[in-house]
């Protein structure tokens, strides 16, 4: 067993008509053991930008908080918010530092340029090796599963309402084929002006 | 050990998680691949330049993780490099030179060197024994015309007119082999590269996707992407958007978001000299 899939996870991001959408997950298992199904693997980086990190569970919380660390130190220096760009390269060089001892987690980013609202995703394997696409990005357990829902379900230009059920329904029936993941998934909506947060009910098996 | 509240600003490679991951590895988990670029990378020599040219997929195993990627990167102004291998390493190995590059010309107030680009790539390679695992295809014009390098996982590197580097690297010789001659035009050795990444691209499964170009010459750099989408895509027949109302939804909350003035304009008026 692969130690990305020890506790099981499932995310991806999504472009849509100046607008962008992060899904994940709610599982936290050990192994085929359900401990927990209110998991946080999606963390807010600011106003408009979310990282979600899939993998090894006690990587995915020092992760983050090294990142948030990071980039509080880089917005307090700098005195304005961070381009989604630039904390890609943040986290990039956070996961390269460890190339040779890496932290089991393949990041996916999603955000709004913080000037210009640009939508913006990558993702990322563990020793940081960026990727930017212009249509979705999918990480965890059962990414063979996403890729398929998303190269047949997305097309361009969604508006917020088609891109939240087109991700939604990506990502749920992407991880019913998952043994590891799955018990609930939450679906952040990134507008200009607001941010929609969505619990979704799903099975529970 | 508790960690320090302030991490220390240092270069170099962190070993922090190494003697945790090597006990994963005793309890029997495997590690998990990162992305490679099983790829197909070549360079040839003509009269008056350079052409880099490059395939497009990633893969990770047997999945392609992307099927656009850039694998032609920049150097410095005159030089571009190619990269096979792990992907993370290509990608840092190159930027880490280019800074290098960068500093030695603000330095020498010079254009830097291919030979240059080439020296700092396998002493930085060769430092790490082969683990850092970055196939390279250095090409560029300097002062002393055009050159061509390929450098190796473990620091080697070969000066020559037409060079293959990945997986793909024996359909793309095998064309440069058939049809390579001294002082080419422009648009042989442009049809050639093209060729030898064709070649790669449907014969080898590692690549894929669209022939990215690079043309370097004294005074001008075009970098084509892409040079050719040598697979299209078919176009989609029907739309499968869900109806709105489909996914049951537990909760939700709004989260207004209050806009940040990050610019503003000011337009010259003219002065009230009534």
């Amino acid at each position: 067993m692969s130690i990305l899939a020890y506790n099981g996870a499932a995310i991806m991001a999504m472009k849509g008509k100046n607008c962008v959408a992060i899904a994940a997950d709610r599982r936290f298992g050990i192994q085929a053991q359900t401990v927990s199904m209110d998991f946080d693997k999606v963390f807010e980086m600011g106003p408009h930008l979310y990282i979600g990190l899939p993998g090894l569970a006690t990587d995915v919380q020092t992760v983050s908080q090294r990142l948030k660390f990071r980039l509080n130190m880089y917005e307090l220096r700098e005195n304005r918010k961070i381009k989604p760009k630039t904390f890609m390269a943040m986290v990039s060089n956070l996961l390269y530092e460890r190339r040779f001892g890496p932290y089991f987690v393949e990041p996916v980013i999603a955000g709004l340029d913080p000037a210009t609202f640009e939508p913006y995703i990558a993702s990322m394997d563990l020793i940081g090796c960026p990727m930017e696409t212009n249509d979705f990005v999918v990480s965890g357990t059962c990414s063979e599963q996403m890729y398929g829902m998303c190269e047949s379900l997305w097309e361009p230009d969604l508006e917020p309402d088609d891109l939240f059920e087109t991700i939604s329904q990506a990502l749920m029936n992407a991880f019913d084929r998952d043994a590891v993941s799955g018990w609930g998934a939450v679906v952040h909506v990134i507008e200009k002006d607001k941010v929609t947060t969505k619990y979704l009910k799903t099975r529970q098996d | 050990m508790a960690a320090p509240c302030v991490e220390p600003a240092k270069g170099g490679f962190s070993f922090e998680n190494c003697g945790r991951n090597d006990r994963f590895k005793e309890m029997g988990l495997k590690f998990p691949t990162a992305y490679k670029t099983g790829t197909t990378i070549a360079g040839v020599i003509f009269k008056d330049g350079v052409v880099l040219g490059a395939d497009t997929r990633a893969t990770e195993d047997t999945v392609v993780a992307d099927k656009n990627c850039a694998k032609i990167h920049y150097m410095a102004d005159n030089i571009y490099c190619c990269g096979a291998g792990t992907a993370a390493d290509t990608e840092m190995t190159t930027q880490m030179i280019s800074a290098d590059l960068e500093l030695h010309r603000l330095n020498t107030g010079r254009v830097p060197r291919v030979c240059t680009a080439n020296r700092l790539l396998k002493q930085m390679l060769f430092r790490y024994q082969g683990y850092i695992g970055a196939a390279l295809v250095l090409g560029g014009v300097d002062v002393t015309g055009p050159s061509l390098y390929s450098i190796w996982p473990h620091g080697s590197t070969d000066k020559l007119p037409f060079v293959t580097m990945g997986s793909g690297s024996l359909a793309a010789m095998a064309m440069f082999e058939d049809r390579f001659k001294p002082n080419m035009s422009r648009e042989e050795a442009m049809k050639l590269v093209r060729d030898g990444i064709a070649a790669g691209i449907f014969n080898d499964l590692g690549s894929g996707s669209n022939v990215d170009l690079c043309v370097i010459t004294k005074d001008k750099v075009e970098y084509i992407r892409p040079h050719e989408i040598a697979n299209q895509k078919g176009v989609k027949q029907g739309s499968y958007i869900y109806k709105k109302g489909t996914t049951a939804v537990l909760s939700s909350q709004v989260k207004k978001i209050d806009i940040e003035v990050v610019a503003t304009e000011v337009k010259p008026q003219p002065m009230d000299t009534q």
